[in-house]
């Protein structure tokens, strides 16, 4: 671990003062108070912006869409800012060095405020795939979150289950609440915690494509399961996904979001996509599965392949068996574990993966863009398979994993 | 979160629907508003498609929305700012209680006035441009002009809602008059005379979207913090639209001023005559047409000292600029302002209570903030490398409210004789040859990426749309 230390890079937002008319527009619309003023110019904040760019429509000059890469100990401080003419020219960047988004530095952020983050351990890409549609995030945020009505609620796993999977479908009336497959959403649950203080958000991954749950609708579905015990099997009653999987159809809720800018799916042609999950870590996939099907559905053009390996104890407990069970073996290569099946053995997810070996590194070796969803306790297992597929075809594991971090092609999000 | 119901006849996000006898009310007045629009509204501009901005709701991501609209079908409606309902009243006797949701009863009628007067501006400035469209410099301009002429009709909008859901039948007399008033109306004109005087060439809109429209940034500032919470988010949003009318001022002068320094650069001239006769806008003329909007715009603020602004203020209908930026005690009871005066033919300091000199504190602000944006011109100028400066006039020269309504000073802060008044009157405000002059050169250019030829380009498109995007369709 003596590896030289790496510069830390920002995309600093900036904007310029030849342009601005000083307006104050930027100012009284930033969710959360980046902008300032002196009496001679309009600055932006870099220790509290995260480039969420609701400030970059609303400015009728344009002078406030600036960035510039820079080392984050050299980032531009408000005295420099307020004392410009002129922008400064873009410095060159040294190469090699990481260069860390606003939407990174939104995610130190979010920890401050008390927002829940992705905790997976397995490195994961920070950007994402260079055919991924462009996302808006954080358009609402605590301070302005957006109300959504519950269109339909309903129980996903059959009632003689212990698992209690809910697809719940939100409705955002004609609000703007643009969402891609692969984000997510916070809730805001109603109430107080045991110290006063409003709950933290609790994040859902979007289990509809961008079209819709309902296509052309402006709705969105979730696929929550109620937490009645905690990770050492405690009995506890989760908050957010008590409160969710209760809901009638008509009440509201208090979103946040949208969330999320790497975990998005490639929409180029020929692109392969393979998902791992395991219980509510299918939402994403039906999302992107569901998005390429209506595609699929219209002849429009997807040469590209679909793998899927997903994780449930029993067939009953798999959310969205059904449906799944309905889509052509031509249009997705399904491998489905389940390990409660009385008469046959317990089988996870990264067996599946291991018996498919070849048909899993023929796809690692094309254009192909993996996606791990789940709970956290899945992913070193399902690395560990991956690692092993690759080495009976020999392949370098670590390098290729490596490579797809580094390209936008390896996506992790557990919880 | 406000939503903007787009069912209706009449864009809202008031709730409108459920408020039928509201709703009857404004449906009544809105043919009487299209046909003000169609008698008074941009000439010819029916049927074209303009690339404008439209709210869809009123959070940062929805309020700007981008589309070529067919012209008369542009959404006008009725939106205010989301409701923060912690709002407290900020300033005055009244301070710390909840902001109120109704009018108060002992404030009704100077809350109408306030609200007729501002509503009585937004129809005047496009009754003001309506010839502007045959003579525009270029397709974007074109664009420019039509996006302010119906945000002024929205706003329009936004204080007849005010009338009419919170005055009852007075409000409903007021909004009906709103229509009827006309800018340079001999028989009926607009309150206010800045609002009645003619933008006839691009020059003159220029200077009003930069200091005219500046006045509306600084009088919704001061009446977004209103302690009547329905006026101050009307108010908050339609300052978001208010930028870009300043924007078109202060660009636009921009571009006038880095046209001729090109021209005056590349054939070494700087004879304003000379000048002229490449066809472009001389320093001096524009140095000229500067100190006419200025000094008229300053007039709108109102008398020096006012026992009006202090009631306004006192009783939570109007604050400061930035109210709740400052930090005093928000009554100002024992504050003092410093006012012009004269005394022994000079111009003299006095300290007066400040509570009556609230208009006087608001055009400090607005004039500040005026020189500031000057200042920003002047270096287009000094990039040139040219050594002419343009300057604001002193706030003394040609007013015709308050103490110097009946006196002569000079651009410069002298009190002088009615006769140096008349010997240089030419020199300080524009002539009728400096008007003809500049009329000579409008003729319209609407062909997508071309100018006229006294203006430069504009640095960047409309939503970052390249400058030879059809901003207008003329179909
Ligand atoms: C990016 C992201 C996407 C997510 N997407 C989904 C999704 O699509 N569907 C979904 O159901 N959840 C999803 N989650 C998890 C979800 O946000 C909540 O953590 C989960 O619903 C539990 O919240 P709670 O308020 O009910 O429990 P809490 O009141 O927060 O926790 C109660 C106790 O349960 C434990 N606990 C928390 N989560 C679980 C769990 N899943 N299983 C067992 N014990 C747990 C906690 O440690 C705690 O001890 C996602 C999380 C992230 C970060
Ligand atoms: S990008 Fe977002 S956070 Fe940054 S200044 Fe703009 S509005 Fe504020
Ligand atoms: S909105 Fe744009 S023009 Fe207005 S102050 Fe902000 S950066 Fe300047």
């Amino acid at each position: 671990m003596n590896a030289p230390e790496q510069i830390v890079l920002i995309r600093q937002h900036l904007i310029d003062p030849e342009v601005c008319i000083r307006c104050n527009t930027c100012e009284e619309t930033c969710p959360i108070d980046a902008i300032t003023h002196d009496s001679r110019n309009y600055v932006v904040d870099p220790a509290i912006c995260n480039g969420c760019n609701a400030c970059i429509s609303p400015c009728p000059t344009g002078s406030i869409d600036h960035w510039r890469t820079l080392p984050r100990t050299a980032a531009y401080s408000l005295e420099e800012q307020f004392s410009w003419d002129e922008l400064p020219v873009q410095q060159e960047v040294p190469e090699d060095s990481a260069v860390e988004t606003p939407a990174e530095t939104a995610v130190e952020q979010a920890l401050a405020d008390g927002m829940q983050i992705n905790a997976a351990v397995s490195p994961t890409s920070a950007i994402a795939p260079w055919s991924a549609a462009h996302p808006y995030i954080n358009l609402y945020l605590n301070k302005n979150p957006v109300t959504a009505t519950v269109a339909g609620n309903y129980r996903l796993t059959a009632a003689d289950t212990e698992s209690d999977i809910h697809h719940i479908v939100l409705d955002f009336g004609n609000q703007f609440f643009p969402i891609l497959e692969g984000q997510s959403i916070g809730i805001i649950p109603p109430g107080v915690d045991e110290n006063g203080k409003p709950h933290y958000i609790r994040m859902y991954s979007v289990a509809s494509p961008r079209s819709g749950e309902r296509e052309g609708y402006n709705n969105l579905s979730l696929t929550v399961k109620r937490v009645v015990s905690d990770h050492d099997g405690k009995a506890v009653r989760g908050v957010g996904s008590n409160y969710l999987c209760d809901l009638q159809k008509g009440e509201q809720v208090q979103v946040t979001g949208p969330f999320g800018a790497n975990y998005l799916m490639p929409n180029h042609a020929g692109s392969n996509i393979l998902m791992i999950c395991t219980g509510t870590g299918s939402a994403p996939m039906r999302a992107m599965t569901e998005h390429r099907r209506r595609m699929f559905a219209k002849g429009q053009p997807l040469d590209g392949k679909l793998m899927l390996f997903f994780g449930a104890r029993t067939p009953e407990e798999l959310p969205y068996f059904g449906p799944l069970l309905k889509l052509p073996p031509a249009f997705i290569d399904m491998h489905l574990a389940f390990s409660r099946q009385p008469d046959q053995p317990r089988a996870y997810v990264q067996d599946k993966i291991r018996e498919a070996g070849a048909a899993v590194t023929a796809l690692l070796g094309g254009d192909t863009y993996v996606y791990i969803c789940g709970l956290k306790g899945m992913e070193a297992g399902v690395m560990e398979a991956l690692r092993e597929a690759c080495s009976a075809a020999g392949m370098d594991w670590a390098a290729v994993h490596a490579k797809m971090v580094k390209e936008g092609r390896f996506h992790v999000e557990t919880y | 979160m406000s939503t903007i119901d787009y069912s209706e006849k009449i864009p809202n996000n008031v709730n409108l629907s459920e408020d039928r006898t509201l709703q009857r009310a404004l449906e009544h007045w809105q043919p009487n508003y299209l046909q003000w629009w169609r008698d008074m509204g941009p000439d010819g501009s029916n049927g074209f498609d303009v690339y404008l901005r439209t709210a869809i709701n009123v959070t940062p991501e929805g309020w700007a929305n981008f589309d070529h609209v067919k012209m008369p079908d542009y959404r006008w409606g009725i939106f205010l700012a989301q409701q923060d309902e912690n709002r407290k009243v900020n300033f005055g006797e009244h301070k710390g209680e909840s902001a109120w949701q109704e009018v108060p009863g002992e404030h009704r009628a100077n809350l109408r006035r306030m609200i007729v007067t501002q509503g009585d501006t937004e129809p005047a400035s496009v009754e003001q441009q309506r010839h502007l469209g045959l003579t525009a410099p270029s397709n974007y301009d074109l664009r420019n002009l039509f996006q302010i002429n119906v945000e002024e009709g929205r706003h329009l909008w936004a204080m007849v809602y005010l009338l009419h859901k919170y005055f009852g039948r007075d409000g409903r007399e007021e909004a009906e008059a709103l229509l009827q008033r006309n800018s340079g109306d001999q028989d009926n004109p607009r309150i206010l005379e800045a609002f009645n005087e003619e933008t006839p060439d691009w020059l003159a809109f220029y200077m009003f979207t930069y200091f005219t429209d500046r006045d509306g940034k600084f009088q919704l500032n001061a009446l977004s913090e209103s302690g009547f919470d329905p006026l101050s988010r009307t108010c908050r949003f339609m300052l978001t639209e208010e930028a870009h009318h300043m924007f078109v001022g202060e660009s636009g002068i921009s571009r006038v001023l880095s046209r001729t320094a090109a021209i005056m650069k590349q054939h070494g001239i700087e004879d304003p005559e000379e000048v002229r006769k490449h066809g472009v806008i001389d320093l001096p003329t524009i140095q000229r047409y500067l100190n006419f909007h200025f000094s008229v715009t300053i007039d709108l603020f109102g008398a020096d000292q006012s026992s009006n602004a202090a009631t306004f203020y006192s009783t939570g209908l109007k604050g400061r600029y930035e109210e709740t930026k400052r930090d005093d005690d928000h009554l100002l009871k024992n504050n003092q302002y410093k006012i012009l005066d004269i005394a022994n033919g000079q111009l003299v300091e006095r300290e007066v209570p400040m509570l009556n000199a609230l208009n006087e504190v608001l055009r400090d602000d607005y004039i500040r903030d005026s020189v500031a944006g000057v200042a920003r011109w002047n270096r287009v100028l000094e990039k040139a490398g040219l050594a002419f400066r343009l300057v604001t006039p002193h706030k003394a020269f040609n007013r015709h409210i308050g103490t110097f309504a009946s006196q002569k000073i000079s651009p410069d802060g002298r009190v002088i004789s009615e006769a140096e008044w008349a010997a240089n009157v030419r020199n300080w405000l524009p002539s009728e040859e400096d008007r003809a002059y500049v009329a000579s050169l409008m003729g319209r250019v609407v062909e997508p990426g071309k100018m006229a030829n006294w203006i430069a380009p504009p640095p960047v498109g409309i939503n970052r749309q390249p400058v030879d995007f059809e901003y207008v369709r003329f179909n």
